[in-house]
């Protein structure tokens, strides 16, 4: 199947569905593309019960009520420039290979969870915290469960409030991070006074299990699934008989197609102009991928660069000041949650670093690159294509991301050798056909 | 068991080919120092396919091919889990009648070279690999051929060159090649051998070595045990191969040890273009499923691309460079080096000490290069 | 659309709520072994989101399908992997 358009966007979340709704309202024929059954992304994943917030609500029907087309269940596998301003775009649409052509391309891929190795982690029902959240959202119950949750980042609180909302028993959110690093954190949410509402409704949500500071998941343990856990919470050692533990140190920026067309990275997100223009002509950058900084960033880049995609940057000027203030915000982040040293020392010379291909850390060399290691010991050679364990070996190793190569996501052998002709394409050729000799 | 203390040797590139090269000469008692610009097998080894397999392009190719065989099953108690071997066998698919004929050819050319193969009729081809299409005419199957991982092999062999006195020294990169020595960016190295064994950059340092980068491109799958039993080739392959043309393509899948599925082959001559030709991987795996429709359901999980470094008769450079002292070339394997780099070895070392090789070793002189563009 | 969707997991009909999806119809029936590692291990969903390929069950005869990102049908037959990968 093939299809073309004036503006791409992908990814569905918060950003791409601002992109999508601001560039379509300006005249651009447009399509956003995800992987989910319907949009929203992982922070507007719609719930099979419940309610959404009233943001989500107003942004979802605004992409509804403008041309924007939506394809679900669509994974991009590969893309490339074909010419200045001219982008093929190979997908998978419920499995089926797809072609699409476009003028130009809103990058909105969001992030995934940063998984750092303990002992234990590779047991079933150790969960990512947005993972849980996630899994509660289409359709896993977690009523009656005791459930664990450990790691770091403002994630913590709203799953804790909506497991708990779902039936579940609560035992400890631990945070790694110091009391005072949060604190000074939350004082600088009175910039931000809606954020500041939510986080103590998040906490009234869960009241009566402990949030506690300096806190962490030591190790896992189980059988053929998780039985208990063992945390460190502030001087103590406490093992927690539990049903699931949901665990993750804050969010990784998904650059893996921004890099496949070579934009220019800053750091290890994408670098992006006041019109959120990436280096590369044509390709538009929001949200997560330019630097974790929440949704409300999100929607207001995802509209700057919807409006610059379409040709209408001029019109984007009163977001650019949002812009800047929640990259801040951003910033913030990073400080309060940095992670304290203790974490970096839990995985054991056997603790499996890729799950993948069950490299374990002892089989791995400091004085390795990246690449040595995937050659040696297979470690990131797997289908999730190091997006697990490369994080997580960044932290360990010191070792930086290898290149980017086609496919960006597992692929069906006939997606990729299928003939890249696109709806544009095709339809030069056939008026070329038609052309006098 | 080491033999007496010889001269100092170097070997320049720490791919597969100057691995056994270092083990070969360290087992002989040479001090060996193997210099490598980044690390073991970050070149042409680390992107081939691991195929060990008689080919009979031409004599003198299957002369270094089936020795190579030999040397291969004689090393496979040595090799450890890394090396993946897999004694999977080669099966030369034939299309039709007429490819089927050249079947029997190639059985009794293999036979009186010493390699054992089995001729299989269309259903015995059916019967040994289901997902093949229907009717196909048969195939030669090549029962000695084996298939290994080769970054685990060539760790391997420098374990076992290690373990005979050499040093392996990364990140090291030849600047220059001395009479009898090595010149790199901190430091210059002497010894009575030098190896160029350098790969596709071999030409860089020995100019006049007649080597061209000739480009491939692999696709990996994600695991699906017994889906593909032995390594596959159509018979046409050879043809591609053979022609030095722009670009070609030809169906050659293997079975990993992991279960997954390695689909080749391409071949082009883009200089040093690496970048992945999404044209070229799509006509690489239309040609892979139009002998496995099954093939195109399978999931991709990675796509690559390398160098062979190619010569003009394609066959490698193998013995002394008389324009330098003490300068020996082990290079040009194109798309054998894995499986001929034992043979390439043993012959080296063999024509070094003045043993008598098991092989004729002048077809794969370098000298051969000079007297024909002299002639 | 009716109450529930029959399934077969493992060869066993289950009825799960419409519209949830396979990783959460074989969390809630209590299956903790998704896939087998390498190494023989079990594995379930991690990251919930199409990422960690850790919840890949075989679904309607296709291998290697990410259970979290897909949703139950009617019919529909889901393998877990019993032994070790090789």
């Amino acid at each position: 199947m093939t299809q073309s358009c004036d503006v791409l966007v992908i990814g569905g979340g918060p950003a791409g569905i601002a992109a999508a709704s601001r560039a379509a309202e300006a005249g651009a024929r447009t399509m956003v593309v995800d992987e989910g059954a319907s949009p929203g992304g992982q922070i507007w994943r719609p719930k099979l019960t419940g309610h959404q917030p009233s943001v989500a609500r107003q942004w979802l029907a605004r992409l509804a009520a403008s041309e924007a087309t939506v394809s679900p269940r669509t994974t991009v596998v590969d893309l490339q420039v074909s010419a200045p301003r001219s982008f093929i775009v190979r997908a998978e649409r419920s499995g089926i290979p797809t072609i699409i052509g476009a003028r130009a391309l809103v990058l909105a891929t969001g992030a995934r969870e940063r998984f750092l190795p303990f002992p234990g982690w590779t047991l079933p029902n150790v969960f990512g915290i947005g993972g849980a959240q996630a899994l509660l959202k289409s359709g896993t119950r977690f009523d009656g469960k005791r459930v664990v949750i450990a790691g770091t980042g403002p994630l913590l609180l709203p799953v804790a409030a909506s497991l708990s909302a779902a039936g579940a028993k609560l035992l400890v959110v631990a945070e790694q991070s110091s009391r005072a690093r949060v604190a000074r954190f939350a004082a600088g949410l009175w910039n931000a006074p809606a954020t500041l509402a939510q986080a103590a409704r998040y906490r009234a949500g869960f009241f009566g299990a402990p949030y506690s500071m300096n806190s962490w998941v030591v190790r896992a343990e189980g059988d053929d699934r998780l039985r208990r856990v063992v945390v460190r919470v502030g001087t103590e050692t406490r093992t927690l008989e539990c049903d699931a533990l949901c665990t993750g140190y804050g969010l990784v920026p998904n650059t893996e197609l921004a890099r496949l067309l070579g934009c220019v990275m800053r750091g290890s997100v994408v670098f992006v102009d006041a019109d959120q223009s990436t280096s590369t002509d044509g390709v538009y950058c929001a949200g997560e991928p330019t630097g974790v900084a929440g949704v409300d960033s999100a929607i207001a880049e995802g509209q700057v660069a919807g409006l610059a995609a379409a040709g209408r940057a001029s019109d984007a000027a009163p977001l650019r000041r949002v812009v800047s203030r929640r990259a801040a915000h951003g910033r913030g982040l990073d400080r309060a949650f940095a992670l304290r040293p203790e974490i970096h020392t839990l995985a054991a010379s056997d603790t499996i670093v890729c799950r993948c291909e069950d490299v374990r850390l002892g089989q791995l060399d400091r004085g390795w690159s990246a690449r040595q290691g995937k050659l040696y010991t297979r470690a990131g050679m797997g289908p999730c294509q190091g997006r697990i364990c490369g994080p997580a070996l960044e932290c360990l190793m010191g070792w930086s991301a290898d290149s980017v190569r086609p496919p960006v996501f597992p692929a069906r052998v006939r997606t990729l050798s299928s003939p890249a002709k696109t709806g544009d394409s095709a339809e030069t050729s056939e008026r070329n056909h038609d052309a006098p000799a | 068991m080491t033999s007496a203390r010889r001269a100092d040797a170097i070997v320049i590139g720490a791919g597969i080919v100057g691995a056994a090269c270092a083990a070969a000469l360290a087992r002989d008692g040479f001090q060996v120092t193997v210099l490598d610009r980044a690390f073991p097998s970050a070149g042409t080894t680390s992107v081939g396919m691991g195929h060990i397999v008689a080919m009979d392009d031409s004599p003198e190719q299957l002369a270094l091919s089936a020795y190579a065989q030999r040397l291969w099953h004689d090393l496979a108690p040595e090799l450890d889990p890394r090396s993946e071997l897999d004694h999977c066998g080669t099966l030369w698919v034939a299309e039709d009648d007429a490819q089927f004929a050249a079947v029997r050819a190639k059985r009794d050319v293999y036979a009186a070279a010493g390699i054992a193969s089995e001729i299989l009729d269309a259903r015995a081809l059916a019967d040994a690999e289901p997902n093949l299409r229907p009717g196909l005419a048969g195939a030669l199957y090549v029962t000695g051929d084996m298939v290994v991982y080769p970054p685990g092999a060539t760790l391997r062999l420098l374990d076992i060159a290690r373990a005979n006195g050499a040093r392996v020294r990364s990140g090291e990169e030849a600047v220059e090649i001395l009479p009898n020595g090595v010149r790199c960016v901190h430091e210059t190295y002497h010894a009575e051998v030098v190896i160029n064994a350098a790969g596709p950059l071999a030409a860089r340092l020995t100019p006049g070595l007649p080597i061209v980068p000739r480009k491939g491109h692999l696709a990996i799958t994600d695991r699906y045990l017994g889906f593909v039993r032995h390594q596959l080739v159509e018979l046409g392959y050879l043809t591609s191969a053979h022609v030095m043309t722009n670009e070609s393509v030809a169906f050659n899948v293997q079975p990993r040890a992991t279960g997954q599925v390695l689909i080749g082959s391409s071949r082009e001559l883009v200089e040093w273009e690496a970048s992945l030709n999404r044209d070229i991987l799509a006509q690489m795996l239309r040609r892979a499923e139009a002998f496995m429709p099954a093939l195109g359901e399978l999931s991709v999980i990675r796509t690559w691309t390398g160098f062979r470094p190619a010569t003009p008769d394609k066959l490698p450079l193998i013995g002394p460079w008389d324009a330098v002292p003490g300068l020996w070339i082990a290079s040009g394997h194109e798309g054998l080096g894995i499986t001929t780099s034992l043979s390439t070895a043993r012959l080296l070392v063999d024509q070094i000490v003045g043993r008598a090789p098991a092989i004729d070793p002048t077809p794969y002189w370098p000298a051969r290069v000079h007297s024909a563009s002299a002639a | 659309m009716s109450e529930t969707v029959a399934i077969t997991i493992d060869a066993a009909e289950h009825h799960v709520a419409p519209g949830i999806s396979v990783a959460s119809a074989l969390l809630n029936a209590s299956v903790a072994s998704f896939r087998r590692s390498r190494g023989g291990d079990a594995r379930a969903p991690l990251c919930g989101m199409g990422v960690c390929q850790e919840c890949r069950v075989t679904i309607d005869g296709a291998a290697h399908q990410r259970a979290c990102m897909v949703t139950v049908a009617e019919g529909m037959r889901i393998v877990t992997a019993t032994s070790a990968e090789p």
